[in-house]
């Protein structure tokens, strides 16, 4: 494609033709420094993120509790809280996500309904995740009287919804119709076919989604603050106001105290390299899947 | 199909045992069938039950206030007396900067991809690009008000104050001091943020443009750039604007990056070095304080409002690039 661009002797001298190659240069280096530029905001950030939280990664940053301002501590209760709250959220969240693209790709592929529910799903993945924080808020806070873990854990389950949808659904697409022909000729029944057929056909692909949906919600701020709030003590209680890494680098990071700054820059760090790993290994999965 | 195979033959309904097995497969059957049916249901009613409650729990405020709500900017909680019009005007104004420094540059990049970029850096590079759109938004945040923010505040505002702020037209725009945080600086650190976005949706559907075009308009003797801008981008251009859209969505429901550098003030500027707030902003930062009813159910209204708009850019978004896949599919 690359060689229309070579000049013949006659055309170079004309003016105009000067001009649309220089034109084309020009744009030419423009996408380079686009190129350049978007993978430059990921370096500076990476290198900001590792510059100022790695030295507070220690034993300490697991080990020990929030402090009050003006004494350390470390990052245990926001840490434990976050991975009960993200795990329950898509312990909450998978099953429903899973088994609504399992309708729309096995049963009503075809359907009204599978249009309508992949229409909505798609504009619920990219809606403002506050608004389901105020949701939550609404339906479980106010009613209960108090903030509480399981309000958050609610919250990022509806977050890790959509995401599992459309990720179970894209991936039984993909599996061979011959294959569920194949077994139900076997006399297989329906929910057969699914379970062992398509479920094991798309396993990784699904794993994937499920990978995505936690990476997403391990570092969902918003959704958190008005339901699961946040927590200076240690707590499992799931009755209770719980602590998340989020909210405390939120809290910590607007704080005025060098200390907590600190720890809010060590808490970034963790979440940034927790959920890079988990969309890298997602990637990996999905794509040594394919070959 | 499946189902043929669980029709009792009348051999079959003879043997007992063999019919409660079949009964049991049949009602397995039923049972996963009504499980996967509600399930996606359940995802239509979570939308409806958020409206609905967002709706309920407005409704203090908005009978209170009635339209006066979306077209004064006083924001008094100690009178609570609340009008919406500031942070709506500073989540639409945010967002529109946003796009118009990253849809370019996105479309730029999505062009690097398809076109220039060397075969075996394209992957690692669109990799790159697409994790930047995993990192979550309170990094954004925090990163954005320690190191941008102060970056912003010595070197690049005191560089617009002094060039573009003395422009006539411009100078409204470019007024103040440099405070560092404030709407230009949300507005840049949104645009990098819905950057990746732009980019990969874009660079999916350039790369949905059937070669032989390309390969014509190359043999007509067209630049790379003549057959980016005069083919790939009109047989694509339902596909961009839908990206774009959808980065659109992305920028005005945006919260935590924008709550940590917009300053958080009630007030409409005309200059963009100004501090200001959105509605998501106010939000996160007053809800969990916000004490009566009144108040609550203020925020609880601007949510209403943000999620309105925004299920209306993202449904537009969606419908776009279900158009393109009609015609490209």
């Amino acid at each position: 494609m690359v060689q229309t661009v070579k000049t013949t002797a006659t055309t170079a001298r004309t003016p105009l033709y000067a001009g649309r190659r220089r034109r084309n240069a020009m744009m030419i280096v423009l996408a380079w420094f686009a190129a350049l530029f978007g993978m430059a905001w990921l370096a500076l950030i990476l290198g900001a993120l590792l510059w100022e939280g790695l030295s507070g990664v220690s034993l300490r940053a697991f080990t020990e509790m929030t402090p009050p301002p003006g004494s350390g501590g470390g990052l245990l209760n926001p840490i434990v809280g976050s991975l009960i709250l993200t795990g329950l959220g898509v312990a909450i969240g998978t099953p429903i996500g899973i088994l609504a693209g399992t309708y729309m790709a096995e049963y009503g592929r075809y359907n009204k309904l599978t249009s309508v529910v992949r229409f909505i799903n798609d504009i619920l993945l990219s809606a403002p995740s506050i608004v389901v924080g105020l949701f939550v808020y609404e339906i479980l806070v106010r009613p209960m009287g108090h903030f509480s873990g399981i309000a958050g854990a609610v919250a990022l389950a509806i977050i890790v919804i959509p995401v599992v949808v459309r990720t179970t659904e894209d991936m039984l697409l993909l599996v061979p119709n011959t294959l569920r022909e194949a077994a139900a000729a076997l006399g297989l029944p329906r929910a057969y076919v699914v379970h062992r057929i398509a479920y094991g056909a798309a396993r990784a692909g699904i794993v994937t989604g499920i990978l995505l949906a936690i990476a997403r919600i391990s570092g969902e701020t918003a959704p958190l603050l008005f339901t699961a709030l946040n927590n200076q003590f240690w707590s499992t209680n799931l009755n209770a106001p719980m602590a998340s890494l989020p909210a405390v680098i939120f809290q910590f990071a607007l704080s005025p105290y060098n200390d907590w700054q600190r720890l809010a820059w060590t808490g970034a760090l963790l979440i940034t390299l927790a959920v890079l790993a988990l969309s890298i290994i997602a990637r990996a999965l999905s794509s040594s899947d394919k070959n | 199909m499946t189902d043929i195979a669980l029709q009792d033959g009348p051999e079959i309904a003879a043997l007992p045992a063999r019919a409660r097995v079949l009964r049991r497969l049949r009602l397995g059957d039923a049972t996963f069938y009504a499980l996967t049916q509600a399930a996606a249901i359940a995802v239509l009613a979570l939308l409806g039950g958020v409206i609905i409650a967002l709706l309920l729990g407005a409704m203090p405020a908005l009978s209170k206030f009635g339209f006066d709500f979306v077209t004064t900017e006083r924001w008094n909680p100690v009178t609570e007396v609340f009008g919406a019009i500031a942070p709506i005007y500073g989540t639409i104004v945010t967002s529109i900067i946003a796009m118009l420094i990253a849809v370019p540059i996105g479309l730029m990049i999505a062009l690097f991809l398809t076109e220039l970029c060397p075969i075996p850096l394209r992957r690692p590079i669109g990799i790159t690009i697409e994790l930047l759109a995993g990192i979550p938004s309170i990094i954004y945040g925090i990163w954005g008000l320690f190191v941008f923010a102060p970056f912003l505040q010595q070197y690049v505002q005191p560089a617009l104050i002094n060039t573009l702020g003395g422009l006539p037209g411009l100078s409204v725009l470019f007024a103040g001091p440099p405070y560092g945080i404030g709407v230009l600086t949300a507005a840049l650190i949104l645009a990098i943020m819905v950057l990746p976005f732009i980019t990969s949706i874009s660079r999916d559907v350039f790369e949905a443009v059937p070669p032989f075009l390309k390969e014509a308009a190359f043999g007509l003797g067209c630049t790379t750039w003549e057959v980016f801008r005069n083919v790939v981008v009109p047989y694509t251009r339902v596909g961009v604007i839908g990206g774009v859209m959808l980065a659109l969505g992305r920028a005005l429901g945006e919260t935590m990056a924008v709550t940590f550098v917009i300053g958080n003030a009630h007030r409409i500027s005309s200059s963009l070095l100004a501090p200001g707030t959105t509605i998501s902003a106010t939000i996160a930062n007053e809800f969990t304080e916000a004490v009566g009813d009144i108040y609550t159910s203020a925020l609880i209204a601007l949510g209403l409002i943000l999620f309105v708009i925004t299920f209306i850019v993202l449904a537009a978004a969606r419908y776009m690039l279900l158009r393109i896949e009609r015609r490209i599919g």
